[in-house]
């Protein structure tokens, strides 16, 4: 194996801003996901439009915001509106249906469920989490979402301690039985690999694993198993997709550290 | 006293009078923005307890007024706080050791139940949630609910779309409305009468005031009604939700409020820095909050360095390059 000249956390902000389209409207969280947004618009996607959940559109991202509530956010937007219309606008199906969201969660499972809430018991948790935010809607109403994950068995779990953001609930068109639209997340980038929800089956599988890392490493490091038949590796970030991410996203290393 | 200043106090003033002993109550802002911070404080100081707080995403003031043990009962989405606060510390902590009771929306959930309020109807539908736990797990149980004549029945209902499955929507769920004893915000404008002109994002501000029996605005710059009948298209809250008006500039610190100074960093560390440990926690309480007379005094301690530090840039309303990591 070659010596990385690139971290982690580069390799995930790439493969996220790979997966974002000129034309998409970004939903972007704070952290990584939000550098994730900003490397696309730079990069692959320069007409994609980054909006947040507090209602800002469009925002001039001159520093990267670390909140979603950072008055960076409400600089040279088009609309600084508040949370009924951010949600609106994905509720909606006429602009919703073009939004793609980025994620994170303590947990997910096979069907792409997450779990931002407690670890343990709701009432009497070991560990409580900030809860769902935006989450819940996000993975509710949009037909694609990102979930940044680490790969670690504690959170590629068999069962959720609670289930937050829905994705394909139990799979088998469960998602759509409950109630919900088609979406929810479909893509998982992990420290490790790509995975992806099929479509039918509503079940994970992996996509891309990345270089230094075999499939095996990554089933080890899952509580459920997934199928990596189709498992091929990961194109590394290329030099300019790297300069543009250290030189224009977060020259002042804000998410990269 | 003419009736166009009689809404305009001091902000310990309106406190004291519009609060209780649990009151239900929320406050406007989101996670490290325009928190009524000077608001908070004074409430904490004059040591109101068991108080219901509603709350979507209101990160800062959220996880002090838990820390200093005024909270009871807690209706929230989202408490975390930016980088120093994944989860708000103070928060997690009390829902560990159960000394709060708990119960989870989202924030489209809770901005729409503020919504519903505002609007005098018993509910508001969405598309929202369905096969989630937080339509499932109740934090407050049926029997408390039953008991409580405050708090809805239900946590959330789900029926069938009455309108066929137009929206593509074969059900829809219904959150119930939220109407608080007081909702406490901050803005940057405010005149004697109470008419509120907020720049740049109105989170749920403008929804939670009008759903609130009553509103105490703080402002940063306090006008004659007059300036704001000027592009009134500018301003969100008109007089009638209001009841008080409190000239408290700097009245959101060390949250930040746009065009006027960013948040800072530096106390918003060492807030969460104290809060992973109860004796640094009480110790840091006693320096910021319970040490100073009033909001002036928490300004003082910060120093004008560091006001000066977090003033906002003219064109960008942030302190630009400011130190945040």
């Amino acid at each position: 194996m070659q010596t990385q000249d690139y971290s982690l956390k580069e390799m995930m902000a790439i493969m996220a801003a790979r997966e974002i389209k000129n034309g998409d409207i970004v939903f972007a969280g704070t952290g990584i996901s939000m550098l994730a947004a900003a490397a696309a618009k730079n990069i692959n996607a320069p007409e994609c439009v980054i909006f947040f959940e507090t209602g800002a559109i469009d925002s001039a991202i001159e520093e990267l915001p670390l909140s979603v509530g950072d008055p960076r956010v409400m600089y040279g937007s088009a609309s600084n509106a508040g949370l009924l219309e951010a949600f609106a606008t994905m509720q909606n199906r006429i602009t919703g249906d073009k939004v793609i969201a980025i994620l994170g969660a303590a947990q997910i499972d096979r069907y792409g469920n997450l779990n931002t809430t407690a670890i343990g018991d709701y009432h009497q948790p070991d560990i409580r989490f900030s809860g769902s935010g935006g989450g819940c809607d996000v993975a509710s109403f949009v037909p694609r979402c990102i979930a940044f994950m680490q790969h670690e068995k504690r959170k590629f779990v068999e069962k959720l301690d609670y289930l937050t953001s829905p994705g394909q609930l139990q799979g088998g068109g469960s998602r759509e039985a409950a109630g919900l639209r088609p979406g929810g997340v479909n893509v998982v980038i992990t420290n490790m690999a790509v995975m992806r929800i099929d479509s039918e089956s509503g079940e994970m599988y992996l996509d891309r694993y990345y270089p230094g890392v075999t499939p095996k490493i990554i089933l080890d490091n899952m509580q459920f198993s997934v199928d990596v038949s189709k498992a091929k590796q990961a194109k590394p970030p290329t030099e300019t997709e790297l300069t543009t991410l250290r030189q224009k996203c977060d020259p002042q290393r804000l998410i990269l550290g | 006293m003419n009736k166009e200043n009689s809404k305009v106090m001091a902000v310990e003033t309106a406190v004291k009078r519009f609060m209780n002993d649990g009151s239900h109550i929320s406050i406007g802002g989101f996670t490290l923005n325009r928190n009524p911070m000077a608001a908070v404080y004074e409430i904490i100081r004059q040591g109101f307890k068991n108080l219901h707080l509603y709350a979507h995403s209101n990160g800062t003031g959220v996880d002090e007024l838990i820390g200093a043990g005024c909270v009871g009962k807690l209706e929230i989405a989202y408490a975390g706080n930016g980088k120093t606060a994944a989860t708000c510390i103070r928060f997690r902590k009390a829902v560990q050791e159960g000394t709060l009771k708990v119960e989870d929306y989202s924030n489209f959930m809770m901005s729409l139940r503020f919504l519903a309020g505002a609007m005098g109807v018993p509910f508001m539908p969405t598309l929202s949630g369905f096969g989630s736990e937080i339509i499932t797990a109740w934090g407050f149980s049926k029997e408390m609910r039953q008991a409580d004549p405050e708090i809805p029945d239900d946590k959330l209902v789900i029926i069938d779309n009455p309108f066929g499955m137009k929206q593509d929507a074969s059900k829809v769920l219904l959150v119930p409305a939220i109407n608080p004893d007081v909702t406490f915000i901050h803005v940057q404008k405010a005149d004697t009468m109470g008419t509120c002109r907020i720049d740049g994002l109105t989170f749920a501000d403008v929804e939670q005031a009008k759903a609130s029996k009553h509103v105490v605005v703080t402002c940063e710059e306090l006008v004659k009604p007059d300036a704001l009948r000027e592009f009134p298209e500018r301003n969100q809250i008109p007089f009638l939700h209001v009841s008080a008006v409190c000239h408290v500039p700097y009245g959101a610190y060390p949250t930040a409020v746009y065009h006027h100074y960013d948040y800072d960093a530096v106390y918003l560390r060492a807030y969460a820095a104290a809060a992973k440990d109860d004796d640094k926690f009480l110790t840091f309480q006693k320096k910021y909050l319970y040490g100073v007379p009033n909001h002036q005094g928490l300004l003082n301690l910060a120093g004008q360095e560091r006001l000066e530090a977090i003033k906002a840039d003219a064109r960008t309303g942030y302190a630009v390059n400011m130190k945040r990591g």
